[in-house]
């Protein structure tokens, strides 16, 4: 059944279908439709579940934590400065194995305080153990909702997992969205086992222990064998999705691919304008293709090689920065080819950042710089897009 | 009547808590009276750190531990867990003073405020100890500690009285609120039972000696904890759906002793002594203390 739902609802309905047990949440700007939504749920009776109306971020993941301890399907939502002040928690519900799942409304991080979109606030949290999936649209804000607790309950993994969907651009707006039938999601999903030791009075166990020197990397190195094991779970569970629900996902995708000698590689909703933008170039003649990241962490290593191996140009679009060095994602795709005898030339792109719009216009400013190095032209290695970068340079004193 | 498990021990033997440390008596004996369908959230500490080195465990009821500041929200996450599947168990967390009274505090508020089925137990040894005895904000006036240090230019120590955390927490009209002594036993278990005999956010202030903070002989921790409760230092009373102005005293010192008596078996108040002064204002505060609350 097609309804009309925000980006937001794609989550709240996840965790509907998904017959989550515990949501603590707290409201944040531009996610907080989702715990409004689960109260009206709850509130009408459609769904049986406790809503833990926390008083702080912090407080709902580690009240997650202590319902996913006990044994249950555990889902929450924040963004921007609330996923920051979960930080310190993020570690443990990863390093304890809970598959809590959480939406993220991806928006900028303070300061400036804005509440627009882009992937700062979880490209921070990259190395706390989260799986982390980037959705293009409200449907696949559903689905990865939905795939995201069958990927982090298995018992090949049990790792938490983030699924971003981008401020307004998704959470706000009314889209077209499939939305599955419960009895399918049943089946899909199946009923919750925790394959974990739980709180249980019957059977007494001691979790969230204190762990010396002589066992920590030991605990560690489980965390990065589980998110190895993601890779191949991952592409097994949207496989069964796609039997199921006939919405097909991959962990990269690629498009226009076949013969291109430039990339565009993207992330979340930006890669809606960017199918349409390697379109319209095609037409021209151009031959450029669009890569789509849906998961981030794990990072799709092998994938991405075979995709770009024999690409001239890869133009990396990011909406986040680390200072000092450049996008995350350009620093990891510049990793992965490191080893390689052939390697693409890999450009970055610093975009819309903090909900500053991403037109035909910056995608024709990344293009330009892309075919420039095409051509054997020495460009920057980190580009900054759509930037008064005169007026910046003046008050920092470059100029 | 429920069973009764005092025979029993659920906090077993062979921890790493320090010769005369308070806390494990006070935990064993809730332990005790709660019996084994309990689950109980630990915030970092002294306590956590001791008694669950990987792979060895002291704890024989399910044991929970995620961080320092949070174990009241972690505590509301397995109390709605508890409800979402319908089933029935005792939710207690041990905290001590710095996870509970200063960085654990909002948790702690908002648990309360929200109403989850949850025993809250602050075992307060009055600073930081785990990390090496720094003041919080349950350290009394006049102690010594490694961050209210005593000098020529502060003959006190800390400077500011202790927060009342009781009655902060009964003001949020908490179902149960009581402060408890492990030394006057039979008040501190009454205490503990009747806590475990209601429904709703309960919240017990038992003060939990430390030898090494408090820098005292191991062997003298019930006689100084009952000294704080025979000087007035640390009152006992309780308070029932926050009716904060019905507190009822439940313990009074037939005979008040001074407070230098308990003040002279401890090192961090040793440089008090050397000034009358100090110590009158300490005894001065506490008579004003019972002057003003002890007809409750």
């Amino acid at each position: 059944m097609k309804v009309m739902i925000r980006g937001n609802e794609s989550i709240a309905y996840a965790f509907k279908l998904a017959k989550v047990k515990v949501i603590p949440a707290y409201p944040i700007t531009p996610s907080t439709l989702v715990p409004e939504k689960i109260s009206e749920f709850i509130a009408n009776g459609e769904m049986d579940a406790q809503f833990v109306p926390v008083e702080s971020e912090h407080s709902a993941i580690s009240a997650a934590i202590g319902a996913s301890s006990k044994g249950v399907r555990v889902g929450t939502a924040t963004a921007s400065q609330g996923l920051a002040l979960m930080h310190e928690v993020l570690f443990i519900a990863s390093g304890m194995r809970l598959p809590i799942v959480m939406g993220i409304g991806n928006r900028a991080l303070s300061a400036p305080i804005n509440i627009w979109c882009d992937h700062q606030d979880m490209m921070a949290q990259r190395d706390t153990g989260w799986m982390q999936f980037y959705a293009e649209s409200n449907q696949e804000g559903l689905d990865l909702g939905l795939m995201a607790f069958k990927i982090a309950e298995d018992e090949r993994i049990l790792l938490p997992a983030m699924i971003g969907i981008d401020a307004f651009v998704l959470t706000h707006t009314v889209e077209p969205v499939e939305m599955p039938e419960q009895k399918d999601v049943d089946d899909f999903l199946g009923e919750f086992v925790p394959h974990y030791v739980t709180l249980d009075p019957k059977k007494p166990a001691t979790l969230g222990s204190f762990g010396f020197p002589q066992h920590y990397m030991e605990f560690k190195f489980g965390q990065w064998v589980a998110m190895e094991h993601a890779k191949k779970v991952i592409d097994e569970v949207f496989e069964k999705f796609a039997n199921k629900f006939d919405r097909k996902y991959s962990k990269v995708s690629a498009e226009f691919m076949e013969d291109a000698n430039i990339a565009i590689v993207t992330m979340g909703s930006m890669s809606g304008t960017a199918r349409e933008f390697v379109k319209k170039m095609r037409e021209k003649g151009k031959k450029i293709g669009l890569v789509k990241l849906t998961v981030f962490r794990p990072f799709p290593k092998e994938e991405l090689l075979s995709i770009l191996k024999d690409v001239p140009v890869v133009a990396v679009m990011e909406r986040n920065i680390s200072f000092g060095f450049g996008g995350a994602v350009y620093a990891e795709m510049g990793a992965n080819f490191v080893n390689e005898s052939k390697s693409p030339k890999i450009l970055d792109f610093i975009v819309g950042l903090g909900g500053r719009d991403i037109t035909f216009k910056t995608f024709e400013a990344v293009l330009e710089t892309a075919e420039r190095s095409l051509k054997g032209e020495k460009v920057d290695e980190v580009n900054w897009v759509d930037v008064n970068k005169e007026a910046v340079l003046k008050v920092e004193g470059s100029l | 009547m429920t069973e009764n498990y005092e025979d029993m021990e659920f906090f077993a033997p062979g921890h790493g808590m320090c010769a005369g440390c308070a806390a494990p008596i006070i935990v064993k004996w809730v332990l005790k009276l709660s019996g084994p369908n309990t689950i109980v959230v630990n915030a970092t500490g002294c306590l956590e750190v001791a008694t669950t080195a990987y792979p060895h465990t002291s704890w024989r009821i399910p044991w929970l531990h995620v961080a320092f500041e949070n174990s009241a929200a972690a505590a509301s996450g397995v109390e709605a867990a508890l409800r979402a599947t319908g089933e029935k168990a005792n939710v207690i967390v041990f905290g001590g003073d710095g996870g509970t009274v200063d960085i654990g505090l909002q948790a702690l508020s908002g648990m309360v405020e929200r109403g989850h089925n949850v025993l809250y137990v602050l075992y307060d040894n009055e600073a930081y100890m785990n990390t090496g005895i720094q003041r919080s904000s349950a350290t009394p006036w006049g102690a010594w500690t490694t961050t209210s240090k005593v000098g020529k230019a502060n003959p006190i120590g800390k400077l500011r009285p202790k927060k009342p955390i009781a009655r902060i927490i009964a003001a949020h009209n908490a179902k149960y609120v009581a402060t408890a002594n492990p030394a006057i036993f039979q008040d501190f278990k009454k205490k503990v039972q009747k806590a475990l005999s209601y429904e709703g956010p309960r919240f017990l202030h038992v003060l939990s000696s430390c030898t090494t903070g408090w820098r005292h002989d191991p062997s003298k921790t019930i006689e100084i904890l009952r000294l704080a409760a025979d000087t007035g230092l640390f009152p006992l009373y309780e308070i029932i759906d926050g009716d904060i102005e019905n507190m009822r005293i439940t313990y009074h010192p037939k005979k008040f002793k001074p407070v230098e008596e308990y003040l002279k078996m401890q090192g961090r108040f040793r440089h008090l002594l050397k000034n009358p002064d100090l110590v009158k204002k300490l005894q001065d505060d506490v008579n004003a203390w019972w002057e003003k609350y002890g007809y409750h």
